[in-house]
């Protein structure tokens, strides 16, 4: 089970200028994360031979631009196997993400995620796929928050951030400021516990909810 | 003599018929509705590319039997806050309508089950109106929410379908002069047409107005089962559901036998005044007798010895109906090569035979229903009302007035009658064109309304 | 008049008879909410006021699942999400996972697998059409569509040995070769399926019933497509002539001629003839495809544990009911460490209540048969 955080390996990625604060993407982090050994499979060189490197540094108009208007609240700017994405600071999520969708034509807000990662200062990761149908590019914006971070809903700007942003508070309990309609969506309303917590172990499940409302004892 | 048992001797003396009858149709018409859904079910199969009901008997064709005495042992489920009374009480309405209206129908000159009321027509249209009280009622005492919606639905039908079916009914009314079934009948074989030919366009009006009445599809809205699941059954089960459903299919008998008798000749055969078409009397003893045949045919090919029987069985069968309805005709052969024959049976010709034309009308006019089903996607209940509102009322009325120009033509000014009703048919079939425009240009302008482009569809 | 006399209630914040508003619960048992969906409707008369979906009925946590199981292992899961298309389900994982090993399938398997998933498309249509038809009142199209469905499911089961889960595909390329006469199999069907496809559009195109019951029902402009994330065909319906399959094509796409089709209004009519004439592109697609297979290798140099570096990615396709997209996170193990699965149902889902405001109880069902939502998918 992959459930500790993620193993320390920074071979590749030569990040120019890490962010201070923020640990912000997942693959090439500070290596402050401490390692803590995964059971079976953790290779400490994952591949024989020297690996092309998939990550490297974005520096193209497009993130001049963002720079230029955002300054420090662009944390970093990369592209992961040929995929651009921007590190974002919370902060300014609403600014950045208004700016993407008037300005920069990203009109679709494709994808709306997270990824927990536990062992760092802050937790979740946001993950917003942006797609411009205009100039049929695709960007990323990562948004580190912490856990008991409230960040701004993304509803006003584009309505599909609605059960994305449920879906995203259903599952990693994050709860998002200005958000209409703030429940669970995919779980039961009295449901505990948020399952794609890396600390919610596969096999977990809230048994008194089950025990109550089926009136089986749980199924495993 | 005691005079209670006087009085029971008298009323059943007088009354026997329609007791032996009532029984009969009891009796008979559940096994003919269950037959007739086996029917649909076949037809449907057949139209989708499928083969229905194969398991039960031969073909399926126990299917029917083995589905009533499913429904007969299920459990009878009464919801909890359902006005029981009422619940129980709406299913019986329901069939009891169906069935009682059927009483007054005749199936020949000879078969008509209850005695020839003089109002007849009126008398069936009106019961079995009242099979809409069992479906409101049931819709409401359920105490369900598809359920009421269902009965909704079902009450704003009636009285749309309703008026448009009985202004129908005039126009054939106003050709026979008589509301007696046995009146209509003969007035059509005075008057030498079916009165569809005369007056088609309330023919076509009492046919849509008939499938709305029998929540049938594409009017099925009572009952949409995409929608609301069962409409006003939803909550009904086992035997009271079966009586709902043996109602609307003894419902559909009743208005295919008004619509057969009031348009389509009732017991007439095809062409009743040519006389060198006499002949025709005994096409049905010689289609059955040709079932008989293809029977025998099949029997060699089934691989099991029962089923072998059991064609054999269905030959004989067909052979001895035939036989019975061309009993005249065979005595009448007889006869010529000297046998004499021992009693006259010329006076089954026109019973039997009519039974056989007035069902095979009824038949066909059911099929239609059926065919129509299969094939039509659903009315949304707006669409139901503009139709019956804004194209079939005002169109029945219209029509009833044209029949009726015609008849004061033909009396008044002496026209030829088959002259008055073709150029009064004209202008009303124009005015119905007239009717689906104006139809086509309000939803044309609801929809511009609404949509934010209104071209259509190119590619 | 009875719209005005509407109007002015609801203006006043009542409805039409004074009464109270009927809250009526359609699903999560439903004949037409295809599968376990549930809706709240708020009715005013038969007149929809407000809905509320409530999903998660066939919640199975797929995407929890697949932090526990390697990547190879997690593929047959992914063909459990949208039931209809599991070849495309396939796809989208199986190219994801590529990108991030950074290997690409050679192309004998790329053509294959676009042959597949075309005839999965279509499958997945003809699936669609015959439940929209039936939630519509007509009971016929749906026998006819399955009809022609077993036969694409049977080339699936000739190819792979299953039907309906097919697992086809796998990471690198593909597992099977295919089966000799498959070639032969995918003409016939397509040869065929042009005159079948015919008879739908027989039944149903010209039907005035038809038309009445989907023209101007549960219209979505574009604007609103973007905004509410909504993709595939409810996308292309209302005018935006975009397909993944063109803009950022994958698999072996960037080969074949193929139109995208668009609508107009946007209307459900106009999502039913998009539909349709995307089954005859996927069968010209699929008969270009059988043209030339390229011969070689079927599976590209993956090795037996997959170990992608550290990283991420985001790959989406076109499936039969949207952009598919998966967003895989490798934290340098066997094992994924975030799989998320961007479902086009549930995001499309989310303009039902949008479609649905204003029209009648059964519109509802129309919209929701012509949003083409499978709930595996929508609840993952």
């Amino acid at each position: 089970m992959a459930d500790e955080s993620k193993p320390p390996q920074s071979p590749e990625s030569p990040k120019p200028e890490t962010p201070g604060a923020a640990p912000a993407q997942p693959a090439a982090p500070k290596s402050a994360a401490p390692p803590a050994t995964p059971p079976a499979v953790k290779p400490a060189a994952p591949a024989p031979k020297p690996p092309v490197p998939l990550q490297v540094p974005l520096d193209n108009e497009l993130t001049k631009r963002y720079r230029e208007r955002f300054g420090v609240a662009i944390l970093d700017a990369l592209e992961d196997r040929k995929q651009p994405y921007l590190v974002i600071d919370s902060a300014s999520l609403a600014d950045i993400a208004r700016y993407s969708c008037d300005q920069e034509k990203y009109d679709l807000l494709e994808d709306y995620t997270a990824v927990d990662w536990p062992r760092r200062e802050k937790r979740f990761d946001l993950v917003a796929v942006l797609y411009s149908f205009p100039h049929n590019t695709r960007l990323r914006l990562k948004i580190p928050i912490a856990a008991n971070e409230r960040p701004t809903s993304l509803v006003e700007i584009w309505p599909t951030a609605n059960w994305l942003e449920r879906e995203i508070f259903d599952m990693f309990g994050i709860e998002f400021a200005g958000h209409p309609d703030m429940k669970r969506i995919l779980l039961p309303d009295g449901w505990q516990g948020h399952p794609l917590r890396k600390d919610y172990d596969i096999l977990q499940q809230d048994a008194a909810w089950v025990r109550e409302n089926l009136g089986i004892e749980s199924g495993q | 003599m005691n005079p209670t048992l006087h009085a029971i001797l008298i009323f059943l003396q007088t009354w026997w018929v329609e007791l032996v009858s009532g029984v009969v149709i009891v009796a008979v018409v559940p096994l003919v509705a269950g037959y007739l859904v086996l029917m649909e079910r076949k037809l449907m199969a057949d139209m989708q590319a499928r083969l229905g009901p194969m398991r039960v008997g031969p073909h399926g064709l126990l299917q029917p039997i083995a589905d009533a005495f499913k429904l007969l042992i299920k459990e009878d489920i009464i919801p909890a806050d359902a006005d029981k009374l009422i619940f129980w009480l709406a299913p019986v309405i329901s069939m009891v309508a169906a069935l009682t209206a059927m009483g007054a129908i005749a199936f020949g000159p000879a078969f008509q089950v209850a005695r020839d009321i003089n109002v007849g027509i009126l008398f069936v249209v009106g019961v079995s109106s009242l099979g809409f009280l069992g479906i409101i009622l049931g819709g409401w005492a359920s105490n369900s929410h598809y359920s009421i919606i269902g009965a909704i639905r079902s009450t704003a039908q009636l009285v749309s379908y309703e008026t448009a079916g009985g202004l129908a009914i005039v126009s054939a009314l106003l050709l026979s002069g008589t509301l007696s079934i046995r009146g209509i009948v003969d007035a059509q074989q005075k008057s030498g047409a079916w009165f569809i030919f005369l007056a088609p366009v309330a023919f076509f009006t009492y046919l849509v107005a008939s499938i709305a009445e029998t929540n049938r599809a594409p009017f099925d809205l009572p009952e949409a089962e995409s929608e609301l699941v069962a409409g006003y059954m939803t909550e009904y089960s086992g035997f009271r559901w079966a009586l709902y459903f043996l109602g609307e299919y003894a419902n559909m008998i009743v208005v295919g036998s008004v619509a057969t008798t009031l348009f389509l000749g009732g017991w007439l055969r095809p062409f009743p005044n040519v006389h060198w078409l006499n002949w025709i009397e005994y096409l049905p003893a010689f289609f059955i007798a040709i079932v008989g045949v293809y029977c025998i045919y099949r029997a060699g090919k089934q691989p099991v010895a029962i089923q072998v029987a059991f064609m054999w069985a269905v030959a004989l069968a067909c052979f001895a109906i035939a036989a019975v309805l061309a009993a005249p005709w065979i005595l009448h052969v007889l006869h010529k090569f000297g046998v004499a024959a021992p009693l006259n049976l010329d006076f089954t010709v026109p019973g039997l035979n009519g039974a056989f034309w007035f069902l095979l009308k009824v038949s066909v006019y059911i099929y239609v229903f059926m065919w129509l089903r299969f094939t039509l996607p659903r009315y949304r209940f707006d669409q139901l009302m503009h139709l019956g509102w804004y194209i079939l009322i005002p169109l029945a009325i219209v029509n009833v007035l044209a029949v009726g120009v015609a008849l004061l033509l033909e009396s008044a000014l002496g026209w030829n009658r088959w002259l008055a009703m073709v150029v009064t048919t004209i202008i009303t079939m124009a005015f119905a064109l007239f009717l689906v425009h104006l139809h086509d240009k309000r939803t044309a302008a609801a929809s511009s309304a609404a949509a934010v482009t209104t071209d259509s569809y190119a590619g | 008049m009875g719209d005005t006399l509407q109007e002015e209630a609801i203006k006043n914040g009542g409805t039409l008879l004074g009464a109270d508003e009927l809250v009526l619960n359609m699903g999560p048992q439903h004949p037409s909410t295809h599968g376990v969906l549930r809706v709240k409707l708020k009715l005013d008369g038969e007149r929809v006021r407000g809905t509320e979906c409530v999903i998660g009925y066939l919640h199975r946590g797929v995407e929890k699942i697949a932090e526990s199981r390697s990547y190879q292992q997690f593929a047959p899961y992914v063909d459990r999400m949208d039931y209809v298309a599991a070849v495309s389900n396939g796809l989208g994982y199986c190219e994801a996972v590529e990108k991030l090993l950074n290997v690409e399938a050679p192309p004998r398997a790329r053509v294959i697998r676009t042959i597949l998933t075309e005839l999965q498309r279509i499958a997945s249509h003809l699936v669609w059409l015959g439940t929209h038809a039936m939630d519509i009142g007509a009971i016929s199209p749906i026998f006819y569509c399955f009809r022609e469905r077993e036969e694409i499911l049977k080339i699936f089961e000739k190819y792979c040995g299953a039907r309906l889960t097919t697992h086809a595909f796998r990471i690198g390329g593909l597992q099977y070769e295919a089966y000799d006469g498959f070639e032969k199999d995918v003409e016939r069907f397509c040869l065929d399926f042009e005159r079948r496809i015919q008879e739908y559009v027989d039944l149903l195109t010209g039907n005035s019933i038809w038309m009445g019951r989907t023209r101007n029902v549960g219209v979505l402009n574009t604007a609103d497509c973007i905004a509410l994330g909504a993709s595939g065909p409810v996308l292309r319906a209302s005018g935006l002539k975009w397909d993944l399959r063109k803009a950022q094509p994958y698999a072996a796409y960037d080969q074949y001629k193929f139109e995208i089709p668009v609508g107009t209004n946007g209307d459900t009519y106009d999502r039913y003839m998009v539909r349709i004439e995307e089954m005859r592109q996927s069968r010209l697609i699929c008969l270009q495809a059988i043209e030339k297979i390229p011969e070689g290798a079927i599976l590209g140099k993956v090795g037996k544990v997959l170990k992608p570096q550290p990283g991420e990615i985001y790959h989406s396709i076109e499936a039969p009911k949207g952009i598919l997209g998966y967003y895989i996170v490798s934290d340098g193990t066997t094992q994924p460490y975030r799989v998320r699965i961007r479902p086009p149902s549930f995001v499309n889902l989310q303009a039902f209540d949008k479609m649905v405001r204003g029209h009648l109880v059964a519109d509802v069902v129309a919209i929701i048969g012509t949003l083409d939502i499978v709930l595996g998918e929508v609840d993952r």
